[in-house]
């Protein structure tokens, strides 16, 4: 049985979508307010798709699904993000 | 971010398998252009059947830095899609896909490198430990001053990683204190019955809260998340807690 993993197994599939490692960057939860780096955040993984999940309140942060042809993520529930340089 | 090895696909050559636990495989890859990689970092393997069916994993990484050979250390899960053909079935000179280096969250660089001097407590359940030893190891060879201990978990003496490895680093110029919890089996003549790890016992060998150690915690998922409450109970800064998660129970 495989329970749920975190934001630090977003960083190979969110390489297609960023020139950098954004499991460090911040972002803010739109439910609760929550600033937190990614890497923090609960990951669930199916075969559907993969769900990532406010670490404090467990609103939808993001949904990303990969059919291997395309890759597509929705970022609804994060109202910021910040990026250190 | 900066000074992070950019990921790539890669195309990996496995130069030597060996066992590392019954349950487990120590896998040797050279990596044709891997940029090296940070202590703590993983990769994502890519399995392709025949048929094109496609499965990704994530596993940790026990080498740090420079040049192409990158060490896993793999455990078999019940059930698993991936882990059972790696454990059990790869040989010397089969090829992989892999991703990586990954991650920039779950890393530790020399104080030379971050000025952050403060002592490092490592927690690892099982074969959580890869990531830890690869720190352990890097605060070895860069003879770091950081104060390093590792508070390790596991079920028996022969579920112990990198067995012949720890004496050395604890000799090291910049030792590694070592603690061991047994929750099935300990050795023999061991002081304390084998257990879960408790809060108490954590408290007692885990650099204390006054100290503001730095703490990476990795393991399964129930683990981490009980350890990581308990230091948060014992004082620790959860900004001071960095953890990783690889499901199971």
């Amino acid at each position: 049985m495989t329970s749920h993993l975190d934001g630090n197994a977003l960083a190979g599939p969110l390489a297609d979508f960023f020139s950098f490692d954004i499991t460090t960057a911040t972002g803010r939860c739109k439910a609760c307010g929550t600033v937190a780096e990614l890497a923090r955040a609960m990951v669930y993984v199916s075969g559907a798709g993969t769900v990532v999940r406010c670490a404090t309140c467990d609103h939808v942060l993001a949904v990303l699904v990969d059919t291997g042809e395309r890759a597509w993520i929705d970022l609804a529930g994060v109202s910021a993000i910040e990026v250190r340089r | 971010m900066s000074g992070m090895p950019r990921p790539g696909w890669h195309v990996a050559t496995v130069a030597a398998t060996r066992r590392e636990t019954p349950n487990a495989t120590r896998i040797e890859l050279d990596v044709d252009g891997w940029p090296g990689n940070e202590a703590g970092q993983h990769l994502d393997v890519r399995l392709t059947a025949p048929d094109g069916y496609t499965a990704t994993r994530s596993y940790s990484i026990a080498s740090s830095g420079e040049g192409s050979r990158v060490v896993l250390a793999v455990d078999k899960l019940p059930d698993g899609e991936v882990s059972p053909y790696l454990v059990d079935e790869l040989r010397a000179g089969d090829r992989l896909e892999v991703h990586g280096p990954l991650g920039a969250f779950f890393i530790w660089r020399p104080a030379a490198v971050t000025d952050d001097a403060r002592p490092v407590q490592l927690i690892a359940g099982g074969s959580g430990v890869v990531p830890l030893f690869a720190m352990a190891h890097a605060h070895a060879a860069a003879a770091d001053p950081t104060p390093f201990r590792l508070l390790y978990s596991v079920r028996t003496p022969d579920d112990v990683y990198f067995a012949s490895e720890w004496a050395a680093l604890a000799a090291a110029s910049a030792p590694l204190r070592l603690d061991l919890v047994y929750t099935r089996r300990t050795p023999d003549g061991w002081s304390a019955p084998p257990g879960r790890i408790t809060r108490d016992a954590l408290e007692a060998a885990a650099v204390p809260a006054a100290e503001r150690p730095r703490v990476f915690v990795c393991g399964s998922t129930g683990f981490v998340e009980r350890v990581a409450d308990w230091l948060v109970e014992l004082g620790h800064e959860p900004r001071d807690i960095r953890t990783e998660r690889y499901g199971g129970t």
